[in-house]
């Protein structure tokens, strides 16, 4: 449920003189952003010799720019009346100045060192294959464009999943043994298919045979005027995916939910609650979701963060043209900033929470210290 | 010995657990049946052997058995050779050393749609003079309808729709729909009946000989129906089986077993250990998983045992450390190991006789838990393309299946078959896992 990415805090501080509570905290809080600051650059600089393959994918651009480069000027009209060896030695030159352009003169190495210091300024630079829709090479602008589309099925589709399932564990931690409790329990497996399988079965059922709900894109073509039509063409391309990214979690997620609220309701002070005749609400409000507000934030934020990645297959097999299928497009173009980009935003968010993370629960929880 | 009786008794006692034990027991029989009736090295000949291993199956055909659900009858495909008496062949001997054989075979033809091709696979055998081979089709009222008449050379290929002269003859239309319709029909009605296919041929030496093998195409085949190079899908489906049980169980088995080894010894030793298996998770949960496979797919191998060892490699250093790693702490504690201490066991017995054997109980329900995950993992790198070349697996089927845009063009069966033997597996051991886990977790029990 929560992948337990919590921190663990085992950066045990040295017994400190000084009870100091705002020292405690302080020396904390440095020692922890370093600590996380460190784990980025190590991940960034992983991702970084993988997207290039120890070099490999340099020779794969290598040639690619040889092959074009010695076709264009070959066939080029104008360089018609030069002999072969002009030909030559000027398809040689702009070779070399592709290969510059590319920044593939530079060793493997060193560039992934200045791939590195620049990442970690957020300075993505330009992509090698891809550009946005508006033309643009800049990995900002391919990033910031596919986002909304992301934002939007992940959004709408995982707080529905979120809230839908926290109330409905709720409510059949409350009434646990009924008919639906135990058919969560009997659906919960199905669980174990993941989002784009389900959506194949929606798309073979509602776009194929009954033919009400469109098989992929995210707008019908050419996309309408009509500011209200455009929302509603919207809407429509986004229920399949959507849902098959709900259906998909939503049985195990309210499953792992109840049988966290039932472990909680069994414990003694709540018994105890409940035979001194405290209403059935303030009890579960006062001592069953208070003390696991922790877990429930927790899971929250790293819900939130998970949207940024968007779902590689589901967007890919509805066509929906966002984050997670520009990556897939990515690395299928050997486009390392591309690639570089998408995870160290997510890397610098995903720190960012955990960080965060610590300080909400010595503010929700009294029985965390930070730094503790 | 009594604990684990103890524990299947408890588990007999959850409806969901038996079925799945049956359902991972029927897979296990049929990952067990595939493997011995097609050996290895059959199942790839079968599976990229090319057009000669394929010639006799018709493209893009949903299963036979869909015939029994539909009120149009779709015809169904056969193969037959006179070599082995398939087809009856009648030589009959002339003057000068010519010879003249008379091959026939009678089939029946009782569908409501026309066949997609139908084909003729000539071997002769000749000094210099090439056989004369006559083709003749009987319709079931009593038509002979000349279809083409030539030469033969040792290897032969003829296909009844590429003939332009028999077109010419039978009026310019598709020839197979104006073979197989009734006379005057419009639009084309096919004749349902006996049909007879004939073959006259003359032979002008004394040791020449001719073999004709007759491939009929038809809209239907087999009990899984073909893909978009008339491969039987049966084979993947079948060595889709193994392939994805052991891709699962590997997985699945190497990771929790490697998790919980590096989490009892992280606990024991603590110190730099502990602190660098902690970094490294923590950089581990950084990187995004998916990404890393689908490059280490693009820019590596595809091969599956690559993917796998990345995959185990990617999914030890995860959040279930950390819990493993603080339960390790707690028994860390307990007398017995310091009793285990006192006596002077080595570090590496504790670790690996009296940690984690303790936590053998909390292993067993996450491993079957997660084996659907695994197995719906290679599927999932199978429909982005990143399947392994080679073998046959359920994912190359799903992934073949929807770069031809199967959903688009009615193709469902070839969709539908490799999902459904997915969800099978993935439910299969998600039910068992369920059951384990409230069985073996104290706190879950009754709840």
């Amino acid at each position: 449920m929560t992948s337990g990415s919590q921190s663990s805090g085992s950066e045990s501080p040295k017994k400190s003189s000084s009870n100091s509570t705002l020292l405690r905290v302080a020396r904390y809080t440095v020692v922890r952003l370093f600590t996380l600051f460190v784990t980025i650059v190590i991940g960034i600089y992983l991702t970084i010799i993988i997207a290039n393959m120890g070099g490999y994918v340099d020779q794969i651009m290598r040639s690619d720019i040889r092959e074009n480069v010695t076709a264009q000027v070959m066939n080029n009209p104008a360089n018609k009346g030069m002999t072969t060896e002009v030909k030559k030695k000027l398809a040689e030159d702009m070779i070399k100045l592709q290969e510059k352009r590319m920044g593939l003169d530079t060793p493997v190495a060193i560039r992934n060192f200045a791939y590195l210091t620049n990442a970690l300024q957020m300075k993505l630079g330009r992509a090698i294959n891809m550009s946005s829709d508006s033309g643009s090479r800049q990995v900002n602008l391919i990033i910031l464009e596919r986002l909304p589309a992301t934002l939007l099925l992940m959004g709408s589709s995982n707080l529905i999943l979120f809230f839908a399932s926290l109330y409905l564990a709720l409510s059949l931690s409350r009434k646990y043994g009924s008919f639906w409790d135990k058919l969560v329990i009997a659906l919960s497996p199905t669980s174990a298919a993941p989002p784009w399988f389900y959506g194949i079965f929606f798309i073979l059922i509602f776009a194929a045979i009954f033919k009400v709900l469109p098989f992929g894109g995210m707008v019908s073509t050419p996309p309408p005027d009509n500011k209200i039509e455009y929302t509603i063409s919207l809407l429509q391309h986004l229920i399949l995916p959507a849902s098959s990214l709900i259906i998909s979690s939503i049985f195990i997620s309210i499953y792992n939910w109840r049988t966290f609220f039932l472990i909680y309701s069994s414990e003694d002070y709540v018994e105890m609650a409940k035979a001194k005749g405290l209403l059935p609400r303030d009890i579960e409000q006062r001592y069953i979701l208070q003390p696991t507000l922790p877990t429930i934030i927790t899971s929250f934020a790293l819900m939130l963060i998970g949207l940024w990645t968007g779902a590689i297959i589901t967007e890919t097999v509805f066509l929906w043209p966002g984050l997670g299928r520009t990556s897939f497009q990515a690395i299928g173009l050997y486009d390392t900033p591309v690639i570089v980009g998408t995870t160290i935003i997510y890397a610098y968010l995903l720190a960012i929470t955990v960080f965060l993370l610590d300080f909400v629960y010595a503010l929700v929880d009294p029985r965390v210290k930070v730094g503790g | 010995m009594n604990s684990i009786k103890n524990a299947f008794r408890e588990m007999m006692r959850y409806p969901s657990a038996v079925l799945g034990v049956i359902v991972i027991l029927l897979l296990v029989v049929l990952a067990a049946y595939a493997m011995i009736t097609i050996p290895y090295s059959e199942a790839i000949r079968l599976w990229r052997g090319g057009e000669d291993v394929w010639y006799q199956n018709p493209r893009f055909a949903p299963p036979a058995w869909t015939n029994l659900f539909t009120a149009k009858k779709l015809p169904e495909s056969f193969a037959v050779k006179s070599a082995n008496s398939g087809m009856t062949k009648v030589v009959t001997p002339g003057t000068k050393g010519t010879s003249s054989i008379e091959i026939t075979y009678n089939f029946d033809f009782s569908y409501d749609e026309f066949p997609q091709e139908l084909l003729l696979y000539f071997t002769s055998t000749f000094k210099q003079k090439q056989p004369f081979v006559s083709i003749y089709l009987m319709t079931p009222d009593q038509r002979k309808v000349r279809i083409s008449d030539f030469g033969v050379s040792p290897k032969q290929t003829f296909r009844f729709s590429q003939d332009e002269k028999l077109k010419r003859r039978l009026g310019g239309g598709e020839i197979i729909p104006a073979l197989f319709a009734k006379p005057d029909s419009d639009p084309l009605i096919p004749l349902k009946g006996k049909y007879q296919l004939i073959l006259n041929v003359v032979t002008f030496e004394e040791s020449a000989d001719l073999d004709a093998e007759f491939v009929f195409h038809g809209l239907v085949y087999g009990l899984a129906g073909t893909d978009m190079s008339r491969r039987d899908l049966m084979l993947p489906l079948l060595w889709g089986a193994p392939i994805a049980l052991a891709f699962g169980l590997l997985a699945s088995l190497g990771t929790s077993v490697l998790t919980m080894i590096i989490a009892a010894a992280g606990a024991w030793y603590a110190g730099w250990v502990d602190e660098l298996i902690q970094r490294i998770t923590e950089v581990n949960i950084i990187l995004p998983f998916l990404n890393i496979l689908i490059m280490v797919g693009t820019f590596y191998s595809r091969s599956i045992w690559l993917i796998l060892g990345v995959t185990i490699l990617l999914s030890i250093f995860t959040g279930q450390i950390k819990s493993y790693r603080a339960i390790f702490m707690q028994v860390k504690e307990s007398t017995y190991i310091e009793a285990a201490r006192a006596y002077g066991a080595s570090s590496q017995r504790i670790v690996f006789l009296y940690l984690i054997p303790r936590m053998i109980p909390l292993l067993i329900p996450g491993l079957v838990s997660s084996i659907p995950a695994f197995v719906f993992l290679e599927a999932t790198l199978a429909v982005l393309g990143l399947g392994d070349p080679v073998l046959p697996t359920w994912g190359k089927i799903i992934n073949d299946a929807w770069s031809n845009g199967a959903l688009y063009k009615g193709m469902y069966y070839w969709i539908l078959e490799p999902a459904v033997l997915l969800m099978f597996t993935g439910l299969g051991f998600a039910m068992l896992g369920f059951a384990l886990d409230r069985i073996f977790n104290p706190r879950l029990r009754g709840m």
